[in-house]
């Protein structure tokens, strides 16, 4: 992007990875935590370069996936080919994004520099209040630094910027820094993740809803997959600290019969789909499977608690957020890193319209064009996430029938089928109106 | 009645587009005039004559049949009688409403908050002429490098600002002296336009001067000034031969008379109430009409149009409120 090439961007960041030149080795173990990228964040990855160096690590396309639930009333299984996609997302370990990433920028030419380090404050010189019409006419006002945000970071050193991009996550401290209200609220959930191998390869990426929360079983390629429990903070720690053996087997347990039957392909039946003339996808004719079996866990168990978070805004004079210092949303779709992709191409392009016509970046008005582009694209997916959250926190017997015949629905009623992989693929449209 | 007009203007258009080089390139955007559009309008003119407002203009005295003599210095609004160091088409109450709101100009959320909305696209049209015009690399992030721009009527620099970043040698000149010192301080506050040269003059000053520029640039001014056929001569005079004028304003519509007073001044509260006068607008027509006795041609004009949803301004081809004209100045 050629307008935006001349910007001097620094990158301040404590973990110590981005400083090591290390490479991923092929045999290291694999990370606990991933993120599942969808077709969208793959084509932007693509558009700056970045996603030859994910291809150049461990990777896991998907082009199947299994929702199910606990109940033993219904499931879905979803093709990309449903959707004329060759995939539904990729899962890739955090390690290898964030590397790749960092390669990208080491690889383009903009001036950019790495500061291994904290931001402890942030202020801003309100240029207001240095102008008054008191002051000289003439140009004996020398040039400071009044439009401009002044950072100061643990190590002693201080930067000046014109735009301050709080991308610092959950615990945003440029969020915390810069008086950004949020409204939210948590989940009472812990999700627990770790990584685990099958004796062959999984291909396909599993999720079933159990009463206290779903699990998730996603491919990482090399018979590695990664799981994403979500439970009560009670269980959690349980799991935590129990024994590896023990461990994998409540995993298998979690994914097979533990805590009800599993569904019959023909409880509902196509048959009552039919009736309402929509055409029953290829895939509706595909059996329920049996996730493949975890043998062993080769990473350690971490816990999250859960929470919803959206800051009420994302912009303001020389600041904006991005990713989850902006909004946190539910794991259970892996939509969290999408989301935060999608805020970031976006800044980009509004910085680039921005210089086009010689804004400052800084600017206000320029910073809410963002803001106006990714809102309602955020509290869309966060409401969706949340209501499927709320949907499954219940344990009540025609709940669950509703549930299983919306399941029915998403697995046999094509067009709905097909936009629901639309928007979990990242464009911007909501399931149900197309 | 502006839809009407522009719809004339467009079948005049088509009809009397005898030269195929003036080709409505791209009519969603931006209307290319053709030659023979000074004609048009001036035989639209005379069905629908200058003076034929509902209102008779105070401020300007009819235009001329043939320029005054003494190029510049001649005929202003009667009442400019308080010491002024400016012999010019400037309008004293004109100046002294800018002055009591000068120093909110950087205020995006104060009373010039329209224009700063407004600002993007206004510069959008100013880029796309100009690095056409000047035969610019419009992807790159400087494309005016190099360029010698006068902003007249800069006000705070909320243009000046921009341009300058755009990388153009950038002056800008403003007859409010308080304008001057807000834009100065602005602009030291940021070394790329820390260069600006602000003066606190006017466009008559500069032609007295023999300043000249590669372009120069009028955007919201000429509905204040007191003799806007005078200002486009001083405006012309500045700009170098082959060089660009560009000039925005306010069109004489009904639509512009509820929008940009009723609305913008009384209902929104946008704009403090009598910052503008309805009947010292021009309508597009006598904008090219002045502008060619300066020997200025219109190339392009377009209008802006405001989506009140998405409290942002677009590029239009509807004229019938805020337009802007970008012409070239002729050979003599």
């Amino acid at each position: 992007m050629p307008l935006t090439q001349q910007l001097t961007v620094a990158i301040i960041d404590s973990n110590p990875a981005l400083g090591s030149g290390d490479c991923i080795k092929k045999d290291d173990p694999p990370d606990s935590r991933v993120s599942t990228v969808t077709p969208a964040t793959i084509s932007l990855f693509k558009d700056v370069g970045a996603w030859q160096y994910v291809q150049q690590h461990r990777h896991a396309y998907f082009d199947r996936m299994q929702v199910w639930d606990y109940t033993g009333l219904g499931y879905t299984r979803y093709n990309a080919r449903e959707a004329d996609k060759e995939v539904l997302g990729c899962v890739v370990e955090n390690k290898v994004l964030h590397r790749s990433l960092l390669s990208c920028i080491q690889n383009s030419d903009f001036q950019k520099t790495i500061y291994p380090s904290r931001l402890t404050s942030m202020s801003f010189s309100s240029s207001s209040s240095t102008i008054g019409v008191g002051g000289t006419s003439s140009r004996t006002t020398p040039y400071t630094h009044g439009n401009l945000a002044k950072l100061e970071l643990s190590d002693g050193s201080s930067l000046y910027a014109k735009l301050v991009v709080g991308a610092d996550g959950s615990k945003s401290r440029v969020r915390e820094l810069a008086g950004f209200k949020t409204t939210g609220w948590n989940y009472s959930q812990n999700a627990v993740i770790c990584t685990v191998e099958h004796t062959e390869e999984n291909q396909c990426a599993w999720q079933r809803f159990l009463p206290a929360g779903p699990i998730a079983l996603l491919p990482m390629g090399d018979k590695f997959s990664n799981i994403v429990w979500t439970m009560n903070p009670k269980e959690s720690s349980d799991c935590k600290s129990m024994s590896e053996d023990d461990f994998v087997k409540a995993i298998n347990h979690a994914l097979d019969y533990g805590y009800g039957p599993h569904p019959h392909s023909r409880l509902f039946g196509g048959d009552i789909f039919s009736w309402l003339g929509a055409d029953v996808t290829s895939s509706a004719n595909e059996c329920f499977e049996v996730p493949p079996k975890v043998v062993k866990l080769v990473s350690g168990r971490m816990a999250f608690p859960l929470s919803l978070m959206h800051a009420n805004s994302y912009a303001s004079k020389h600041v904006v957020l991005i990713g989850d210092a902006a909004h946190t949303v539910h794991p259970l779709a892996g939509q969290g890193v999408n989301l935060g992709f999608g805020d970031a191409f976006s800044l980009s392009r509004v910085i680039a319209e921005g210089i086009a016509v010689g804004s400052d970046i800084g600017e206000v008005s320029l910073l809410k064009k963002y803001e106006a582009d990714r809102k309602p694209a955020n509290i869309a997916m966060m409401a969706v996430l949340d209501g499927f959250q709320k949907a499954y926190s219940v344990d009540f017997g025609p709940l669950n029938v509703l549930r299983a015949a919306a399941f029915h629905g998403a697995h046999f009623i094509s067009p709905l089928k097909k936009n629901i992989i639309s928007f979990a693929s990242g464009e911007h449209k909501l399931p149900l109106f197309s | 009645m502006a839809s009407k007009l522009l719809n004339h203007l467009r079948a005049l258009y088509t009809t009397n587009n005898h030269s195929p080089s003036h080709r409505l390139s791209n009519p969603k955007l931006i209307f290319h005039l053709p030659r023979s559009f000074l004609s048009v309008s001036q035989s639209l003119l005379h069905a629908r004559p200058y003076s034929d407002a509902p209102e008779p203009i105070p401020t300007g005295p009819p235009l001329p049949e043939k320029p005054p003599t003494n190029g510049g210095t001649t005929s202003y609004k009667k009442n400019v009688s308080r010491a002024s160091n400016f012999s010019s088409s400037l309008n004293e109450a004109e100046l002294s409403k800018f002055s009591a709101i000068a120093e909110t100009w950087w205020d995006a959320e104060g009373p010039f908050k329209p224009l700063h909305l407004m600002n993007p696209t206004r510069l959008a049209f100013i880029r796309s002429t100009l690095c056409r015009h000047f035969r610019k690399d419009p992807h790159c992030a400087r494309p005016f490098e190099g360029l010698r721009i006068v902003d007249v009527g800069c006000g705070g620099g909320i243009l000046s600002e921009p341009l300058a970043r755009m990388g153009a040698i950038v002056m800008g000149i403003d007859a409010v002296e308080k304008n001057i010192k807000i834009a100065r301080l602005h602009a030291d506050l940021d070394p790329v336009t820390s260069a600006i040269e602000y003066h606190c003059t006017t466009a008559e000053k500069l032609v007295e001067e023999q300043r000249e520029f590669d372009a120069v640039i009028a955007l919201e001014v000429i509905e204040h000034v007191a003799d806007p056929a005078e200002f486009c001569k001083s405006l012309a005079a500045l700009t170098v031969t082959s060089g660009a004028t560009v000039i925005s304003t306010i069109n004489r519509s009904v639509r512009s008379y509820a929008t940009a007073i009723i609305a913008a001044e009384y209902l929104l509260h946008w704009l403090p109430k009598g910052t503008h006068q309805w009947s010292s607008f021009l309508i597009p027509e006598e904008l090219v009409l002045i502008l060619q006795r300066a020997s200025v041609t219109v190339q392009e004009m377009a209008g802006f149009e405001y989506n009140p949803l998405t409290g942002r301004w677009t590029l239009s081809d509807n004229v019938s409120v805020n337009f802007i004209a970008f012409g070239t100045k002729n050979h003599q």
